[in-house]
């Protein structure tokens, strides 16, 4: 084999993709279409909560014309980081989707489904074997760390698929996946170039966002060679120009010289990209460089307790101009009132937009002051019920609270919504971002099979 | 010749890479001021430490990159995303103070 083709059809499994590009891409005969279905990027919560951050119905429109057309095809589907974080539960919410698909549509195929969640047994068992190590900078984590987790997954490399696919799986869905993998599986097993065929699919995973313009719903085909691989948009609309392509490269990492993996990195410091055609861009010259040992990438949440926010607005200039004062008194009046009463471990916060809302974690970089300002109160507590009653207490302490110098008697907020607050439910936080050194790349995600008829 | 950051520079982003680092791109708009500002390496640690008021030993890496005319910045970030006091859970609004960035080139 001298040409391996790729297809994938959108940045996640769920964003959508036109169907004129995805056509171009079929008629371009790929050997394989594959899709990331997940990333951290929305935060905590959806591992901890196991629910997808992508919707049922988008994540089975896009199905509903991969999974056909591949069949049809002859070639496989592969889908990494199942529902968005590819915990068990995440993974059970795009099974149901495929299954409807697949009866909906009388299909026959044969289905892999690759677990990525592990035991909290066997992390802790690891931590004492001290094969786990923090990610720089998460902190290293305890025995009881893990206990605290709710759910932990592992970023599975190209190796599991590869089993899966010697199996005859027409289908692949797997959990949490380093988002290469689904791309080069099937080049790697071919005996492709590791180094290329990584590097594309870090390319591959964010479709159409390598082009210019850049879309995260838009298709994008890659031909892998023995020595270089090439890129191509599948739109019109769009071009692929090594500005574009380099760029991408940047997107995301910490460095772009060396990306590390599962098993090892790409180095890119002699890599290549050249104008192809007006659309096209062809690169070479990445490496994969194999660490001594194999480590996969481990993600973690604890549950922290449950949230109410209530959202308000300012336009009273002497108010705003002693914002901070009012601040710190309401918060002291809420601790002070609820200190006899035994609720003492609560988080209170109020985002203040229109001065340091969006950059509050960076103190004095960027503190103009606008206008007017919308005030976000946010509560956390050990319950629900507790989380209301801190949000609804600062909300009526700052509504009435007589800052000095006021002129405006009657309130001091601007509700824009009735009821005021708005209960949010369990808050995450991530507690374990580790490497784990393995022996056996796929031992820790098994495989199952299923048959639809 | 003193520029703002803005004018010479075609993106300028940010965004996590991964929920325990914030990483910041700036991609010029030519080569030869790309060029310019890395001889000059007028974008640096100091430089970068004073304008978000962190220490300089919160950066994890600063690196020119040829292929796309860019520099790349990436920290700390003050606390995993989505954490509680999290303002930016994406990552993808902190790089307003690079905008205004004086580059003297």
């Amino acid at each position: 084999m001298e040409e391996i083709r790729i297809l994938s059809p959108t940045a996640i499994l769920g964003y959508g993709f036109p169907m004129e590009s995805f056509v171009e891409g079929m008629k371009r005969k790929p050997h394989v279409i594959a899709v990331d279905a997940g990333s951290t990027d929305p935060g905590p919560y959806y591992l901890g909560a196991g629910i997808s951050f992508t919707d049922f119905n988008s994540v089975k429109r896009d199905l509903e014309i991969m999974i056909p057309a591949a069949l049809e095809a002859g070639i496989p589907v592969i889908i990494g980081t199942a529902g968005g974080c590819g915990g068990r539960p995440h993974v059970a919410f795009n099974l149901e989707i495929i299954k409807q698909i697949a009866e909906e549509k009388k299909l026959n195929f044969k289905l892999a489904i690759i677990q990525s969640e592990l035991d909290k047994e066997l992390i802790k068992e690891k931590l004492a074997a001290g094969d786990i190590e923090p990610l720089f900078p998460a902190k290293q984590i305890t025995s009881d760390d893990v206990d605290d987790c709710v759910r932990i997954v592992a970023q599975m490399g190209e190796e599991p698929f590869i089993n899966a696919l010697n199996e005859g799986a027409n289908v692949i869905l797997a959990g949490r996946s380093y988002d290469p993998s689904v791309f080069a599986a099937l080049a790697i097993r071919e005996g492709f170039d590791r180094g290329l065929a990584i590097h594309l699919g870090k390319i591959l995973e964010c479709a159409s966002i390598a082009a210019t313009p850049g879309s995260g719903s838009d298709c994008m085909f890659g031909y892998l060679h023995k020595e270089d691989f090439v890129l191509e948009p599948l739109s019109p609309l769009r071009k692929c120009t090594t500005l574009s392509v380099a760029a991408h490269t940047l997107y995301e990492k910490t460095n772009p010289y060396m990306l590390p993996g599962p098993g090892g990195a790409i180095d890119l410091y002699n890599a290549t990209f050249t104008q192809l055609t007006d659309n096209t861009v062809k690169v070479a010259g990445s490496k994969f460089v194999p660490t001594d040992n194999y480590f996969v990438k481990l993600e973690g949440v604890k549950k922290v307790g449950y949230r109410t926010i209530s959202v308000a607005g300012v336009k009273d200039p002497v108010m705003i101009e002693k914002i901070d004062d009012i601040v710190a008194s309401v918060k002291a009046r809420v601790k002070d009132n609820f200190e006899a009463y035994g609720i003492k471990d609560f988080f209170l916060d109020f985002k203040i937009y229109g001065r340091n809302g969006v950059m509050g974690l960076f103190p004095d970089a960027d503190d103009r002051t606008a206008h007017e300002l919308c005030i976000v109160i946010e509560a956390v507590a050990d319950t629900q019920e507790r989380a209301n009653t801190i949000c609804g207490f600062a909300r009526s302490t700052m509504l009435h609270f007589g800052y000095e110098g006021r002129i405006s008697t009657a309130g001091n907020l601007a509700f824009p919504f009735s009821p005021s607050d708005c209960k949010v439910g369990e808050v995450y936080e991530f507690n374990v971002y580790h490497l784990m050194k393995i022996d056996d790349p796929s031992v820790y995600f098994p495989v199952e099979y299923m048959e639809f008829k | 010749m003193e520029y703002n950051l803005r004018d010479i520079a075609s993106v300028i982003r940010s965004k996590n890479s991964g929920p325990y680092e914030l990483t910041f791109d700036v991609i010029f708009k030519d080569f030869e001021t790309y060029h310019k500002v890395k001889e000059a390496k007028a974008i640096n640690e100091p430089a970068f430490a004073a304008l978000y008021n962190i220490p300089q030993s919160d950066i994890i890496k600063l690196v020119y990159f040829d292929p796309a005319k860019a520099v790349k910045i990436t920290i700390v970030r003050p606390i995993p995303s989505g954490a509680l006091g999290e303002t930016d859970v994406y990552g993808a609004q902190q790089h307003s103070p690079l905008l205004g960035y004086k580059v003297q080139i």
